[in-house]
């Protein structure tokens, strides 16, 4: 495959796993955080933990947009499908996450809701124009990178006046769960966990760009690299980071400058804005309430907005008490420190969140590096 | 065949629909099978019409397998349902190194499927069942209401001998013996998913679904050894070798590299977030045998035109987890687990 070969090379892979082998101080620990589940994807897909020396460490962040989506946004989703009798548009990592009492998309379709796994927005707006009878949802989530698109189904439903389709909202932005983070006392006070720099997000940045990172640098004196989701691209992000640390340096650094610019997508930047805006807080999985992380539709759409549209219950879902996964979504636990890993919780019945998407930093444990453990 | 025609005039297969009427017993069944099953699968069992075949079978263990195919799309590149249904059944009974001799045929139709598309899957079918020499001697067809099925579900079932005295079996599978794959994995599940409404991407991949009887009677009369045959159909690659990984208490690593693979089969899966071992295949098998045995084996498969891309993938080895793993091209390793439920597509 052109364009993507180039950057699973086992050859050049080896060349830079020697390159951080040579760079890393013996008397030094690195810990880093992939902010992404498609970095988290990529480093058990290929392997990478094999080839690093052992004191270079990855931490798994909270960047799987499927993980950090709130039971009760789940438990809404679930009840528009049931209760008020919509087809529910989601994409495929949704169907099978769990909300309250297990239950999730795949389980109420198979009860009779009409739940349609879609590829993108574009579905969505066939869907709606093929059952104009009924009300169809899209579920929306996701970070920056599926925002734009969601942006433009709204504005093409709103111009070709389209009734019975709406969008229920749960787009967040990655900068506010990194502030999060950082900001946590885990990090500030209580030093339990140790977090030396940030491999910064791949397709994100693309429409971002690496600007908003730069306060993360300075405030919190911790480096980014931007990097690919291609396992090259992860190597060599470490090799940068670990410059970093050992100059002594916190800035933001771009390994992705085939895609990423300092101001990423302005145009895909402006629809958002035209379409969206912050919501004053938004519960994340994991990271409770955040401040201005989450956007809603703006009211010039609203008609277009299914939390408008429906009068959705609050949901009083509560999360296993014995699920790590907040502590595993900030990076203060691993997988293996959950009591549920493995046991009552497996990709086949996940309890939570993380076990579901691939991206996931138990489903990837569990369905990749599972043999490291035994 | 010169018998009075008492069905009047003849079915129509240009805009003619399946009724409620052709799978009621009648005159209609009658004309449907007549017209359509028998004229296609044409052998004197069925033209016997009775409500069994009576078969004689050579010497030797007889094995049988069934198999109920409800795919969509129905018509796809490299074939259709009707052959699908043949390849399947044919191929389980292979994997036994038994010849398959005689299948049965089951249909389930939908009220208003038009007849037309249903002979093409027929014929196909009939077409099929010649290549891999087998006869279909027993049917039944069923029709259900509008809405109670997806045009056209087909179950077969087949029969064959092992008449050579093969006896492969599981539990001869020990550490040391290699993993031989007979082609290109993946082509099958990644034609069907490019053919589904709502993906739109085009690709000029054919299905590989095929009969595999020839290329494992070259395999067993050319290559002593052989231990173990699969065909790695839903859950493609990865199912086979966790399931018998986990019945052989053994571990089974697996070389990236070597893996046979077409392009578009790697792009459309790295389009869809997909991994081409989870892939369905209809026309492949996997193939277990001692190291000392194993390039003769692929030599002797890749010289059949259904094994050329054939390859050793893997080995045998031992761990009690019972682990599939990977060694991966970029030089790591991970786990190749077992599929849990469809592959879902990842959002980024």
């Amino acid at each position: 495959m052109k364009y993507v070969d180039e950057y699973r090379d086992g050859k050049l892979a080896h060349k830079i796993a020697e390159d951080i082998r040579n760079l890393v101080k013996p008397e030094l620990d690195y810990y880093f955080m992939e902010f992404c589940g498609g970095h988290t994807h990529a480093i058990f897909r290929y392997g990478i933990p094999d080839l690093l020396p052992e004191n270079v460490h990855l931490v798994h962040g909270p960047g799987c947009p499927v993980c950090v989506l709130p039971i009760e946004r789940i438990d809404a989703a679930i009840e528009l499908a049931v209760r008020h009798n919509v087809i529910l548009c989601a994409y495929g990592d949704m169907m099978r996450v769990p909300g309250s009492n297990r239950a999730s998309l795949l389980k109420i379709k198979a009860e009779g809701a009409d739940v349609r796994m879609v590829y993108s927005c574009n579905d969505v707006l066939m869907i709606a124009q093929d059952n104009p009878d009924s009300e169809v949802v899209f579920f929306a989530i996701g970070f920056e990178t599926t925002t734009p698109p969601t942006a433009i189904m709204i504005l093409q439903a709103n111009n070709m006046a389209l009734k019975n389709l709406s969008v229920f909202c749960n787009h967040v932005l990655t900068p506010s769960a990194i502030g999060t983070i950082l900001e946590s006392p885990e990090i500030r006070e209580m030093g339990t966990l140790k977090l030396d720099g940030f491999i910064g997000p791949a397709h994100v940045s693309t429409i971002i760009g690496s600007q908003p990172y730069e306060y993360f640098a300075e405030e919190f004196q911790k480096p980014v690299v931007i990097a690919g989701f291609e396992p090259l691209d992860v190597l060599q992000a470490l090799v940068m980071l670990i410059k970093q640390v050992n100059e002594g340096r916190a800035e933001v650094e771009n390994e992705f400058v085939r895609a990423v610019t300092a101001d990423g997508n302005i145009k895909a930047k402006k629809l958002v804005s035209e379409i969206f805006e912050l919501r004053p807080e938004f519960s994340w999985r994991g990271l409770g309430n955040v401040p201005y992380s989450g956007l809603r539709i703006k009211q010039k759409y609203r008609h277009l907005d299914a939390e408008y549209r429906f009068v959705i219950a609050p949901s009083t879902g509560k999360e296993n008490k014995a699920c790590e996964c907040p502590s595993i979504l900030r990076g203060v636990k691993k997988p293996q420190d959950c009591k549920l890993f493995g046991k009552a919780c497996t990709p086949e019945m996940p309890l939570g969140s993380c076990m579901v998407s691939s991206e996931g930093a138990c489903a990837a444990y569990y369905s990749y590096g599972r043999f490291r453990m035994a | 065949m010169n018998k009075r025609n008492p069905f009047g005039a003849k079915l129509n297969f240009n805009t003619g629909v399946v009724e409620m009427i052709h799978g009621a017993g009648g005159k209609a069944s009658s004309q449907l099978i007549d017209q359509l099953f028998v004229a296609a699968f044409d052998n004197d069992m069925l033209n016997e019409h009775s409500d069994q075949a009576k078969i004689t079978l050579p010497e030797g263990q007889v094995v049988m397998a069934t198999d109920s195919h409800v795919i969509t799309p129905l018509f796809f590149s490299g074939g259709n349902i009707g052959s699908l249904a043949i390849h399947g059944t044919v191929n389980d009974v292979s994997m036994s190194g038994a010849t398959p001799l005689y299948v049965s045929a089951g249909f389930i139709l939908e009220e208003g499927y038009p007849l037309k598309d249903l002979k093409l899957i027929v014929e196909s079918m009939a077409e099929a069942a010649r290549e891999a020499g087998v006869a279909v001697v027993a049917g039944d067809t069923k029709v259900v209401e509008k809405g109670k099925a997806d045009g056209v579900f087909i179950n077969t079932t087949g029969v064959g001998v092992i008449t050579n005295g093969v006896d492969l079996s599981v539990n001869k599978i020990q550490p040391g013996d290699k993993v031989l794959i007979s082609g290109s994995m993946g082509d099958h599940g990644v034609c069907i998913m490019s053919k589904r409404a709502n993906i739109g991407f085009e690709s000029n991949l054919e299905s590989d679904s095929a009969s595999l009887n020839w290329l494992v009677s070259d395999m067993l009369s050319q290559v002593p050894g052989i231990k173990y045959m699969r065909d790695p159909t839903r859950g493609g690659v990865s199912a086979i070798l966790n399931e018998i990984a986990y019945q052989c208490g053994v571990g089974i690593r697996l070389e990236e590299d070597q893996l046979p693979i077409k392009e578009a089969v790697r792009s459309g899966c790295e389009l869809l977030g997909l991994d081409p071992l989870y892939v369905a295949n209809e026309g492949k098998l996997i193939a277990f045998c001692p190291a000392e045995f194993a390039d003769q084996l692929v030599d002797t498969m890749r010289q059949h035109p259904l094994g050329k891309d054939a390859a050793i993938i893997g080995e045998v080895i031992e761990d009690e987890n019972g682990f599939v793993q990977l060694q991966t091209s970029f030089g790591g390793s991970r786990v190749v687990d077992w599929i849990n439920g469809e592959q879902l597509p990842r959002i980024c």
